[in-house]
């Protein structure tokens, strides 16, 4: 088992067009750290300065994680990761 | 009950209980019928609330041009506003959006300019940007960063809430321009003490993501993350199938985006009956389904269903 990652269109020049990648860790900044060091470049389209970036979203199994513990949100085997660029959505 | 025009007819929707759908008498969801208000979308609060603030302003004089991007229902609530006081309208729309979005629009006599379906609404909010720039005669309401938007839920949607289910303990909503979050949130976080305010936000195909880069993402100026509880994204599987599963079971046939929040609410309450915890879960069901029949939600089996929105802005 590992924690899957789905990688949006845009970011998937770091993955060899994978749309789902796997990853492990303790909490979703190892996650990040582990996927990086075979996609390289992938952590810093997601983080900076020590947070996420202001354009991305990170759902640990549907629920964004800035509403969970952020870089610290605990994960484990068996989640499914989602990144996505924020967009202005629907409903308007 | 009787008003003096349409435009005084706003909001005072039903809130109706689900009792199919809800897990226990302990823990019960309520659906605030928002297809009820006179364009059929909860968006008429806001648009005319925003019509009126601009008028207050006297940003709109009689003939002016009124311009706003939208994904549909916002446009065409400010269509038929603007036709009763006396302005012209144009909107800008992502080509990606249903067939009777553009017929309510052209019918109440507004001006549609598309723009490209890789993008979504980002693309719809850059190229109004840009179309107000280089006409400044014209007025841009702009839903995504116009406090009249959340201040219309602060001040209707809110109140109306606490007065049908003062022993609500979580409002759930769909997040868009984040008008109906904010403003319903800021309100009962003020009068219910440890009241949960829970977004449920569509998650589309891939075109929609199609942005050139991530520093391109979007979000609107009114989002102040510190009045959500939590954040839930829904795929359009989940939604889909709530949104039939609220037919089937309560008998209300409504647009997509009920079911991505419907799919939410029921996640909120499974979880607070296992926990054996009493909860009162208001959702917002945000527009009929009468405008998405031509994408195929209603019909055939849901992975057909699923396929045919596949690239579309179903909320």
């Amino acid at each position: 088992m590992a924690i899957e990652v789905r990688i949006p269109t845009i970011l998937r020049t770091y993955t060899d067009g994978a749309k789902q990648v796997e990853g492990a860790g303790s909490t979703l900044s190892e996650l990040i750290e582990d996927i990086d060091a075979r996609h390289s470049g992938l952590r810093d389209r997601l983080v900076a300065d020590g947070g996420l970036r202001r354009f991305v979203n990170v759902y640990l199994n549907d629920e964004d994680v800035r509403f969970l513990g952020g870089l610290e949100t605990p994960v484990k085997d068996g989640d499914t990761v989602t990144v996505l660029p924020a967009v202005a959505g629907g409903a308007a | 009950m009787r008003y003096d025009s349409l435009l005084d007819s706003v909001g005072h929707t039903p809130l109706v209980g689900l009792p199919m759908l809800s897990p226990s008498p302990e823990v019960r969801l309520w659906a605030k019928l928002e297809d009820r208000n006179p364009t059929g979308s909860v968006k008429d609060r806001a648009a005319f609330r925003m019509v009126e603030q601009a008028e207050k302003e006297g940003l709109l004089q009689p003939g002016a041009t009124i311009l706003e991007p939208t994904s549909g229902n916002t446009g065409i609530s400010l269509a038929m506003g603007a036709k009763l006081r006396g302005y012209r309208l144009t909107v800008v729309m992502p080509e990606n959006t249903s067939a009777e979005r553009r017929q309510l629009l052209e019918m109440y006599g507004a001006k549609i300019i598309y723009s490209p379906a890789a993008g979504g609404s980002n693309e719809a909010v850059r190229v109004a940007k840009r179309l107000a720039a280089e006409n400044p005669d014209w007025v841009m309401l702009y839903q995504y960063g116009n406090e009249a938007n959340a201040r219309a839920h602060y001040e209707t949607t809110g109140p109306e809430l606490l007065a049908d289910l003062p022993e609500i303990t979580h409002f759930v909503a769909g997040l868009g321009t984040t008008g109906t979050l904010m403003g319903t949130g800021r309100f009962l976080r003020e009068h219910v003490p440890g009241v949960k305010i829970v977004a449920a936000e569509p998650r589309y195909g891939e075109l929609v993501y199609g942005l050139r880069n991530v520093d391109e993402g979007f979000v609107p100026e009114l989002y102040d993350e510190s009045v959500l509880t939590t954040r839930f994204s829904v795929s359009s599987a989940d939604a889909l199938a709530a949104t039939r599963e609220l037919l089937n079971a309560e008998g209300i046939f409504a647009g997509i985006s009920a079911g991505c929040v419907l799919h939410a609410a029921m996640a909120l309450g499974a979880k607070a009956a296992e926990a054996g915890e009493r909860a009162d879960i208001a959702l917002i069901v945000a527009d009929g389904g009468w405008k998405y029949l031509s994408t195929g939600a209603y019909d055939g089996t849901l992975d057909q269903a699923e396929e045919r929105l596949e690239g579309q802005l179903w909320a």
